[in-house]
């Protein structure tokens, strides 16, 4: 089996067939819409935090299953983890999509995260899987939106 | 040639991708290379290559003759009276862009109306935008139904109720595949005084076009498209507009004489391309026309309509799979959606089968938006495609639902 079912497999039909997290805060201390003009992804992340800790976090929009299961399963691993890890995990998760880092070697509080290391075959692929670490890096730092053209994740 | 034997000029062809033959269904961003012109670039690099239109020495005469001689040929492709309404262009983009520059900004005035049509790509939207920005003219829109054709009814109303001034369309959409009335459509806007623009970035490898008999204003099409080396294009004018039009790049090989007072300008298609040109890609797209016309363009077509046709039929079979584009003619480009999985995840999952599609908005935003879908999953063909690589097509989306637990 190619590499790309094993991903599909596992991703789809947990999260992205019943994403967790997937609502709305109706008042959000940080909030921030994510848009991938390439494909038209969009979604929104929702944050409720003191500014240490995220206490709650959520998503809404939609997108390909790359962009969705990536989504639901951030919104689990960031959940109640204090705001400065969460930075570092979102550059270790970028790191991963980018090939600069191999979760297999070395130590990362990547967890379940990892699975999504098959993505950096797809380059097309790595905004799909970025978008809400974007949305929700954005949001911490008050950003109004985040849109993943120019960023310098390759196509 | 019949197929197979069309099929055996293509290299590329007998690579394996992911332990999978390829089933290249992406020909409408970008068509795979026959033999010949990949010989003859190579032939014209490693032994032929010399600069154009300066020097004095055999090789650079052989260059500029090889050069020029294509100007015949793509006049003879597309029927042009003369090879001096050839302009070479970087694309069919820079060959729009030409036309919004020069006849645009020196004959459209404030106030003025420029038509596109709802299917058009953004090569054939933007420039336009920014024209308007700069003379004051304004962009107006000839609308299509749900199916992806244009409704001839308002554009003619909309001929009649605005002063149109230019009107811009694709003879082939590149999302939906609809081809759309090119005569028709032409003679409306002429009987209004409205000037002609056809980006036939989509057809010009599909069927044969004619510019001189359909009455074209300016035609545009690119290399790549059509078989050729990336890097160049065409852009095809009626020899009075040409005349009429300012240059818009100036450089070297653009003028008749320069002096720090005032510069002369060169008559067309000199006028037009400064600067050293694409020198091989042009030949290689010479090559390219000539391995097409040894085939026909009616021969093409009739092959690919064969297969669109088989495309068509089976497509329907995977489950829960809707045809975005219904137009009764059509060519090129075969839009679809899953009810389960997104373009991008169809289009990686049917890769890992050796089915190269495309998936997005296909630089088409605007056709997404009317239809209302962030994005479709195209197949487009090309001659090389068989029945063989739809079925590979067909097998690879039931493995794609499979996934999605469909």
């Amino acid at each position: 089996m190619s590499y790309s079912s094993e991903l599909y497999q596992q991703v789809i039909l947990d999260h992205n067939k019943k994403p967790r997290n997937f609502r709305k805060l109706e008042e959000p201390t940080h909030i921030c819409p994510g848009h991938n003009p390439l494909c038209g992804d969009h979604l929104t992340i929702y944050i409720e935090s003191d500014g240490e800790t995220i206490q709650d976090v959520c998503f809404e929009g939609s997108g390909c299953a790359i962009s969705k299961a990536s989504a639901s399963m951030m919104t689990e691993a960031v959940k109640g983890k204090p705001v400065e890890e969460v930075q570092t995990i979102f550059s270790q998760f970028h790191n991963m999509l980018t090939g600069e880092m191999d979760p297999s070697s070395g130590e990362h509080q990547l967890g379940k995260l990892a699975i999504f290391e098959g993505v950096k075959e797809y380059s097309s692929r790595v905004k799909c899987a970025s978008l809400s670490w974007h949305a929700l890096v954005g949001a911490l730092d008050m950003k109004k939106d985040v849109s993943t053209e120019g960023d310098k994740d390759p196509m | 040639m019949n197929r197979e034997e069309i099929r055996s000029q293509f290299p590329e062809l007998n690579r394996k991708v992911h332990d999978h033959p390829l089933s290249y269904f992406d020909s409408g961003a970008t068509t795979l290379k026959p033999e010949p012109v990949i010989k003859g670039l190579n032939q014209f690099y490693g032994e032929d290559y010399a600069t154009i239109h300066r020097g004095a020495y055999l090789l650079s005469e052989k260059a500029t003759k090889a050069y020029e001689d294509v100007r015949a040929k793509v006049a003879g492709l597309i029927r042009a009276p003369k090879s001096s309404q050839i302009i070479f262009t970087s694309g069919t983009t820079d060959a729009i862009n030409l036309v919004a520059n020069t006849y645009g900004q020196a004959f459209i005035k404030s106030g003025q109306v420029i038509l596109v049509s709802a299917l058009e790509h953004h090569s054939n939207i933007v420039p336009w935008q920014m024209l308007c920005e700069r003379v004051g003219s304004v962009l107006k829109v000839i609308p299509m139904n749900d199916d992806g054709v244009l409704n001839q009814e308002a554009y003619e109303k909309l001929l009649k109720e605005n002063e149109v001034a230019l009107v811009a369309f694709n003879h082939v959409s590149n999302a939906l595949g609809t081809i759309n009335p090119v005569v028709e459509m032409t003679a409306l806007a002429h009987e209004h005084g409205a000037k002609v623009l056809v980006d036939g970035a989509q057809s010009i490898a599909h069927c044969p076009v004619d510019v001189q008999n359909w009455d074209l204003d300016f035609f545009a099409f690119s290399s790549h498209k059509v078989y050729g080396p990336t890097g160049c294009g065409v852009l095809y004018g009626k020899e009075e507009l040409l005349k009429s039009m300012p240059p818009w790049k100036g450089g070297g090989d653009m003028i008749y004489s320069v002096s720090f007072e005032k510069s002369v300008y060169a008559d067309p298609p000199a006028r037009f391309e400064a600067g050293t040109p694409p020198i091989a890609e042009v030949i290689g797209l010479g090559i390219a026309i000539d391995w097409l016309l040894s085939i026909g363009l009616e021969k093409i077509e009739a092959l690919e309509q064969e297969v669109q046709s088989y495309a068509l039929e089976r497509l329907p079979e995977v489950k829960g799979l809707r045809l975005i584009g219904k137009a009764s003619k059509r060519a090129g480009a075969i839009s679809f959606l899953l009810d389960e999985a997104h373009p991008h995840d169809i289009a990686t999952l049917v890769d890992s089968k050796g089915v190269a599609i495309r998936a997005g908005h296909h630089c088409a935003q605007p056709v997404m938006t009317r239809l209302g879908i962030p994005a479709t999953a195209r197949a487009s063909l090309g001659v090389y495609n068989n029945n063989a690589d739809v079925d590979r097509l067909v097998d690879a989306l039931h493995h794609v639902n499979k996934i999605f637990g469909v």
